[in-house]
């Protein structure tokens, strides 16, 4: 972990040194004079090498640095008061994603070819197919401006979160459902689940615990890294809802060779995403009696 | 299981917690204007809260006043803040937080004598605080530094350079109210220079007490102008409330101006349609759909967008191919019906209705139009400029910004070149902002779709950045009959005389030598409620100014 974490770095390092420009925010004013005064100030002039050890030690000490952006800001304090709203909306919005994939997928794979089952999956392919940021510009408007049930945009209670939570939802539902639907009608076709039809277990039991439990598996793979995506901000959503997130941050961060604030978030995102596919592995073993974690097997 | 499953659910509830407790939602009060706004609206003769909402597209970055260096710093600064000079209604620079202005005989020492004034925290605005901000801004190379520079306070260049220290600076509090400045030499814009964000005060002990915390939070900064900044939520956006300290506190009528953070630009006109804010800014796409309302505005603004020619390139160098350049292009189809965004046509360096002679007549008015021409005319000049190259065509690239504008001016610009101009070859290359400017400073280009913005309100800031030298030339040019003028007039204190000097350099750099081809001069298109009268835009420096607006009843 702590390897792939320090290649990752490493790499998003030495790549950044070939972005072409200066991290200063005036550059259309800045004199040349004054260019070099100012990458003394920051250790910019050093060879690339020895701002790269520079950084590490730093890190290590766990100071991410200044951004160059916002003047005096620590990339720390950057990080921290904008991955709150970011994570909340993403939470939301994958919780009520999954729950409402699920239900459609199951209905989907149970009642197999029926109306119901092509209402799902046109639901599915729709939701999968539209941009979502169509889909959060179609409901700031109609529900937003038109119906005005809840706020256009801004973030200043609780209900400011609904829509872009809503709006990002869509992707979850459509990629849980049609996952969850193809699983499912694999695993009905199983050998064990006809052993459990044929002991005479009732049907509900057989979904519940044969057939659900069997097809969350790959679910579980997949909602890993979308977790993290979702989780992590998406800018779009954020910057038509007006949510004070980090997704946003990232974009920009490079737009303006924000240096520090590239190298924080970098490092941020990675760690989340290592963590959650850590995450994933463990719960495998907790729905798939098969996997077992032994002593001293790979992590 | 069972347990595990309880487990689960309560770390899912934790986690829940956790984040919504970390989402800091901008403050209640803010809500509780609202139904107070609805009821008076209904009432109707009752008196109606002189509360102002606005928007802007990004955070501020700091309000550090000797290290701001954007449009939005500098707008919350000069509504919070106050400085010797600021601008008034008309743009020009009068005396603010100073009562008087003394000038020595050889208009080389400045007195100022300072108005009794307070910070928001009750200390007094002492001459002192000039001198340290001042000191500061040169101190710890803030953005704008070259603003000292170009005001030509003593020492401010050699300290910039690195040769002298700070403290060296032509500036001393002479009292607790008086302070006097010292130039290099007499300088004309040292008064329209004042009213910039770079020469408020600080106060030294507030400063020092927050070290590098400073102007990052609302209750980090002191207020001595006609508001006091009381919220400031990141990435959402600031209060501001009056003032009742501010010597001029009497003529402000707003009580409150909410700004929010809006980065879409829909999303700020669903806001405005449903009344969260006062004023949008309109992207050129929803222009048509809104032109004829009674709230649509067009504000001219005073940055300017040109081509750059390489003066090195062995066809670019050939001034009459310049000269086809600048008239094959039809400007007016361009900001008309491309893009539509109140942008205006310009045939010049200077922008229109900004600048005017001390007779108050139009800087442009005065100068009127260069190489303005027809098609069949561009292409008498291309014909002479290919026979005087010596080539049958002429392939060159255009470096520009991968931003929408760009891309949409430069395919504008390569239709109308290569169709106006048999033979003439334009590759469009479009990179990142800075990186188009390091191109642009490396003089690795063609040509380049340019942008300008100036520092201050006066032809100048247009002018001087063609010297030989200037960090903002990039093109390789030099004509010494410029450079002579451009120093000329930096000495010039007669003013009118000083005004034809500014005259013959635009005619010298584009009469003469067609150095660039001038294309429009930005402007935006706004829809602004009928009810917000006397908000004021300023061409350069701070954006807008909220001291005089109201909500009209």
């Amino acid at each position: 972990m702590i390897v792939t974490l320090f290649i990752i770095i490493t790499l998003t390092f030495f790549l950044m040194q070939f972005l072409p420009g200066t991290p200063f925010t005036n550059p259309e004013k800045l004199s040349d004079k004054q260019l070099v005064i100012l990458n003394a100030k920051y250790g910019l002039d050093q060879p690339a090498a020895i701002q790269y050890v520079r950084y590490i030690g730093n890190l290590l000490q766990g100071d991410l640095g200044y951004s160059f952006q916002y003047e005096g800001r620590t990339v720390k304090s950057m990080i921290v008061d904008r991955v709150g709203p970011s994570a909340l909306i993403g939470l939301q919005a994958l919780i009520f994603g999954t729950l409402v994939g699920l239900v459609l997928g199951i209905i989907s794979a149970l009642k197999h070819n029926t109306i119901l089952d092509y209402g799902s999956v046109t639901l599915a392919v729709l939701g999968m197919s539209i941009p979502s940021f169509v889909f959060a510009a179609l409901l700031q408007y109609y529900i937003g401006v038109k119906l005005e049930w809840l706020p256009v945009a801004l973030w200043e209670s609780y209900d400011s979160t609904l829509l872009p939570s809503f709006a990002l939802s869509v992707t979850v539902i459509a990629t849980v459902a049609r996952f969850i639907r193809s699983e499912m009608l694999e695993v009905l076709g199983q050998d064990y689940v006809i052993t459990a039809r044929s002991k005479g277990l009732r049907e509900s039991v057989v979904v519940t615990r044969h057939v659900i439990r069997n097809a969350l598996i790959p679910v579980v793979t997949m909602l890993g890294p979308l977790a993290v995506s979702i989780m992590t901000g998406t800018l779009v959503i954020e910057k038509i809802f007006g949510v004070p997130g980090l997704g946003e941050q990232f974009t920009l961060s490079i737009l303006v060779l924000d240096y520090s604030v590239i190298m924080g978030i970098t490092l941020f995102y990675s760690t989340l995403f290592i963590v959650i596919v850590f995450i994933v592995d463990l719960l495998y073993g907790f729905l798939d009696p098969r996997i077992e974690y032994k002593e001293g097997g790979q992590v | 299981m069972m347990k595990n499953k309880k487990w689960l659910g309560f770390m899912f509830l934790a986690i829940f917690t956790l984040v919504l407790s970390g989402c800091n939602f901008s403050s209640s009060n803010k809500k509780e204007d609202e139904p107070k706004k609805e009821d008076n609206g209904k009432e109707g003769g009752e008196k109606v809260d002189q509360v102002l909402n606005l928007s802007e597209p990004s955070d501020i970055p700091t309000l550090d006043s000797t290290k701001a260096h954007d449009a939005i710093a500098f707008n919350v600064l000069n509504n919070v803040n106050e400085g010797l000079y600021r601008q008034n209604q008309d743009n020009d620079s009068v005396l603010a937080l100073a009562e008087k202005h003394e000038m020595s005989d050889d208009e080389m020492v400045h007195t100022f004598t300072l108005k009794d004034t307070k910070w928001s925290n009750g200390d007094p605005v002492t001459a002192a605080d000039f001198e340290y901000a001042w000191k500061r801004v040169m101190k710890d190379n803030g953005a704008y530094n070259y603003m000292i520079v170009t005001a030509g306070v003593k020492n401010a260049e050699a300290i910039m350079n690195g040769e002298m220290d700070a403290e060296e600076l032509g500036i001393k509090a002479t009292g607790d109210k008086t302070l006097e400045v010292t130039l290099e030499s007499p300088n004309p814009l040292f008064k329209t220079l004042l009213a910039f964000a770079t020469f408020l005060p600080q106060n030294q002990k507030f400063v020092e007490k927050l070290g590098d915390q400073y102007a990052l939070e609302a209750d980090n900064i002191l207020a001595n102008g006609p508001f006091k900044l009381v919220n400031w939520t990141q990435e959402q956006g600031w209060e501001m409330v009056k003032n009742e300290d501010y010597w001029d506190a009497e003529n402000v009528k707003l009580e409150k101006v909410n700004v929010f953070v809006v980065k879409d630009p829909s999303s700020g006109i669903n806001l405005y349609e449903t009344g969260k804010i006062d004023r949008v800014k309109l992207t050129s796409a929803l222009v048509d759909q809104y032109k004829e309302k009674e709230d649509f505005k067009n504000v001219k603004a005073a940055g300017t967008v040109f081509l750059r020619f390489n003066h090195n390139n062995p066809a670019l160098k050939n001034v009459n191919l310049r000269k086809a350049v600048n008239m094959a292009i039809d400007r007016e189809g361009l900001t008309d019906v491309i893009l539509k965004d109140g942008s205006s046509p310009i045939y010049g360096v200077v922008a229109e209705s900004f600048y005017f002679s001390p007779d108050k007549v139009d800087y442009r008015e005065l100068n009127g139009d260069f190489n303005k021409g027809t098609p069949a005319e561009a292409k008498e000049y291309w014909e002479k400029a290919l026979a005087e190259i010596g080539q049958k065509e002429v392939k060159v690239s255009l470096n520009i910004a991968d931003t929408d504008e760009m891309k949409k001016v430069a395919e504008f610009l390569q239709a109308q070149l290569e169709d106006n101009l048999p033979g003439f070859k334009l590759e469009i290359k479009a990179v990142p902002f800075k990186q188009r400017l390091e191109i642009e400073k490396a003089i690795k280009y063609d040509l380049s779709l340019s942008t300008w913005g100036p520092d201050y309100r006066d032809p100048m800031t247009y002018l001087d950045m063609w010297v030989k030298g200037s960090s903002a030339n990039r093109m390789d040019y030099y004509n010494p009959k410029l450079d002579a003028l451009v120093t000329e007039a930096r000495g010039e204190t007669d003013l009118s005389k000083r005004y034809k000097l500014l005259l013959n350099i635009e005619k010298i750099f584009l009469e003469d030598d067609v150095a660039v081809a001038p294309l429009y001069q930005r402007g935006s298109s706004v829809l602004l409620n009928n009810k917000v009268k006397g908000l004021v835009d300023h061409p350069t420096g701070a954006d807008t100014s909220y001291q005089w607006a109201y909500i009209e009843e």
